[in-house]
């Protein structure tokens, strides 16, 4: 059932091209998924270990320089008189750094930050995603400032003697957006699914209670940090070969409250929530651009997220998934008499 | 030697404006256990009152300043009574994401009536600066810096002289109990979060005329805010207090000796370090963290 659903999602949303000729809603569509990536890397550890992190975007913001600082190559001094010196590599190589890279800072955050719960929580990934974007912004030599970094090669894949492919239209970026974010959603599924899925949710539902049956804390949240930071720096990766151009604004504390608004709008801790909020949020702008002003848009965007928060306080997937229940002979009875009593 | 000085003088024309935003974050955080985002819209919103007081209608610009002051109070009583009223009992995430859509809303209809562009607020203060020895200071820092220093006392008298800030003392203890002893909980909490938000309000009035005044012009003093709360322990206005200061220094040392582009870091780096070493902050109470 839940794997046909699936199934029949991307298959609908693969066919999206041949009936959609118009470039700009593909592009909408491309970046929307991009950040659903994103969205979904967030959900893992705000919905799964229920840690919110307000500095998602470095990660993102991380892997989109990786990415292309390997690609484009660079040239720096350092303290001391060294040189590094880089010859640009290809594009795929640029994916797997991004990745590397930010499950790495994600690891690093993750261990020293969970030492602290909750507001303090949010306030370090703020000050970790500012600290990030003022390094991109004003180690001009490696970044270039706010002159970003332009040419950026698009993504291509390539095996020695079967020749490689050059994902340079918008359609090929489409496809290869909705590839990646398949992957990822599987590979949360699996995750969440696992031994250490149910490990973190122990985490969420009572900490101390999780401890005492012999959880390690720390290492559950920094895995989850890691696993999370690295899914969002192939985002990230993503995005700099598809615009071809960054600038320090990626990190703007902006683009995390967007990716929160998806989760919790579309419902955390749920696996299609970041993907439902993730299209309605990422394609509303595309809706409202004919009726309101951009700034107009911004204002019905914080009402929404109140107004949801107030009516679906567990997000759009799980308030639908209470109107249309499906028989779970696996669910516990205590389960569906907590859920009973909470809807009362 | 003179230029150390002038840092120092620096400091404490910006660490009093530092402390007043502090102080009022670290009342909301300490006494209601809310994440407040709208903190920097407020600071802008007192900042544009200046504005419109001074620059659209005319006005002496030292009436202009208790308008902010008392507009900000009355923002802040209709943000608590509209929209976290309705949220009492949820948890601090659902509170905060709240403060997040309303601080992106107010934002954005800031931009949408004035524009993105940068306004200035002019001042009745002469323009050369005032001289003592080695190091000059303009007298507009001058009286935001005495200003601040008399919001500070007016609130250390409000919490600690006054029934409202006796019954704010007793709720932020333990609101239960405060409850049960009649204390008018929902009273203290809308009371609470409007002083905060006037508090934000003054210090987004004062040192609006100092720089320029632009509609993102609070998102970095808020997180500045937080750093100052951080900084000084939770729901600690003597703390704020220092830290404002201490966040200043950091700044003024920072930008002069290392380098201006980093400036904004030294918040950060300072969260980050507090965090990861003294989670309870330099002063703390005797309570949990986290």
């Amino acid at each position: 059932m839940k794997l046909a659903v699936s199934i029949a999602a991307v298959a609908a949303l693969a066919s999206v091209p041949l009936w959609l000729r118009d470039p700009y809603l593909l592009n909408a569509l491309i970046t929307t998924g991009i950040f659903v990536i994103g969205a979904m890397s967030l959900n893992l550890l705000l919905g799964f270990t229920g840690q919110l992190s307000l500095g998602h975007i470095a990660f993102f913001g991380i892997g989109a320089y990786v990415s292309a600082l390997t690609s484009l190559g660079f040239d720096i001094g350092l303290p001391g008189g060294f040189r590094i010196v880089h010859e640009p590599w290809p594009p795929l190589a640029g994916f797997a750094l991004a990745v590397l890279v930010a499950a790495l800072c994600g690891y690093l955050v993750g261990r020293l930050s969970f030492r602290v719960r909750g507001a303090y929580f949010v306030i370090v990934t703020i000050s970790f995603a500012e600290v990030v974007r003022l390094v991109a912004l004003n180690w001009v030599e490696l970044t270039q400032g706010p002159l970003a970094l332009t040419s950026i090669p698009p993504m291509q894949v390539g095996w020695p003697g079967l020749g490689e492919f050059v994902f340079r239209t918008k359609l090929h970026n489409y496809y290869l957006v909705l590839g990646t974010a398949a992957l990822c959603y599987l590979l949360i599924a699996r995750l969440v699914d696992s031994q250490f899925g149910r490990a973190m949710r122990a985490l969420m539902e009572n900490e101390t209670l999780a401890v005492s049956i012999g959880i390690d804390v720390t290492r559950t949240l920094s895995i989850a940090a890691m696993v999370s930071a690295g899914i969002a720096g192939a985002a990230g990766s993503l995005y700099a070969h598809y615009m071809k151009i960054i600038d320090p604004e990626v990190f703007a504390f902006i683009n995390t409250v967007t990716m929160v608004i998806m989760v919790i709008t579309g419902g955390k801790g749920s696996l299609a929530g970041p993907v439902v909020g993730g299209l309605i949020f990422g394609l509303m702008p595309v809706a409202l651009r004919p009726v309101m002003a951009p700034e107009a848009q911004w204002i019905a965007y914080g009402g929404i997220l109140i107004a949801i928060l107030f009516l679906m306080p567990r997000g759009i997937v799980p308030a639908l998934a209470r109107h249309f229940p499906r028989p779970n002979p696996a669910a516990p009875e205590a389960f569906a008499n907590r859920d009973a009593k909470e809807s009362a | 030697m003179s230029e150390f000085l002038q840092h120092l003088l620096n400091t404490l024309v910006l660490g009093g404006t530092y402390a007043l935003l502090g102080i009022g974050l670290t009342l909301i955080f300490g006494i209601m256990n809310v994440v407040n985002f709208t903190h920097g819209i407020l600071y802008t919103f007192g900042a544009y009152i200046m504005f419109i007081v001074v620059q659209k209608l005319e006005l002496n610009f030292f009436l202009a300043l208790p308008v902010a002051v008392i507009s900000g109070w009355l923002l802040g009583a209709l943000v608590e009574l509209t929209l976290l009223r309705p949220f009492r009992g949820s948890d601090i995430d659902t509170t905060m994401l709240v403060m997040i859509g309303a601080w992106i809303a107010m934002q954005s209809a800031t931009l949408w009536v004035w524009g993105g562009v940068a306004k200035s607020v002019p001042t009745p203060f002469p323009e050369a600066p005032l001289v003592l020895g080695p190091v000059s200071v303009s007298w507009l820092r001058l009286f935001v810096l005495a200003a601040a220093a008399l919001l500070i006392v007016l609130t250390y008298v409000l919490i600690n002289r006054t029934r409202l800030g006796c019954a704010m003392r007793a709720t932020f203890q333990d609101h239960d109990t405060a409850a049960l002893m009649g204390v008018n909980v929902d009273l203290v909490y809308t009371s609470t979060f409007a002083v905060g938000s006037s508090l934000a309000a003054a210090a987004g009035a004062l040192l609006g005329p100092v720089y320029v005044v632009y509609p993102q012009m609070g998102d970095l003093a808020a997180v500045k805010a937080f750093a100052i709360v951080i900084l000084g322990g939770l729901g600690n206005i003597t703390g704020a207090v220092i830290g404002g200061f201490i966040l200043a220094l950091a700044e003024e040392l920072g930008a002069g000796y290392v380098s201006s582009g980093y400036r904004d870091a030294m918040g950060f780096l300072i969260i980050i370090a507090v965090l990861i070493f003294r989670p309870t902050g330099l002063f703390p109470r005797a309570e949990r963290v986290g």
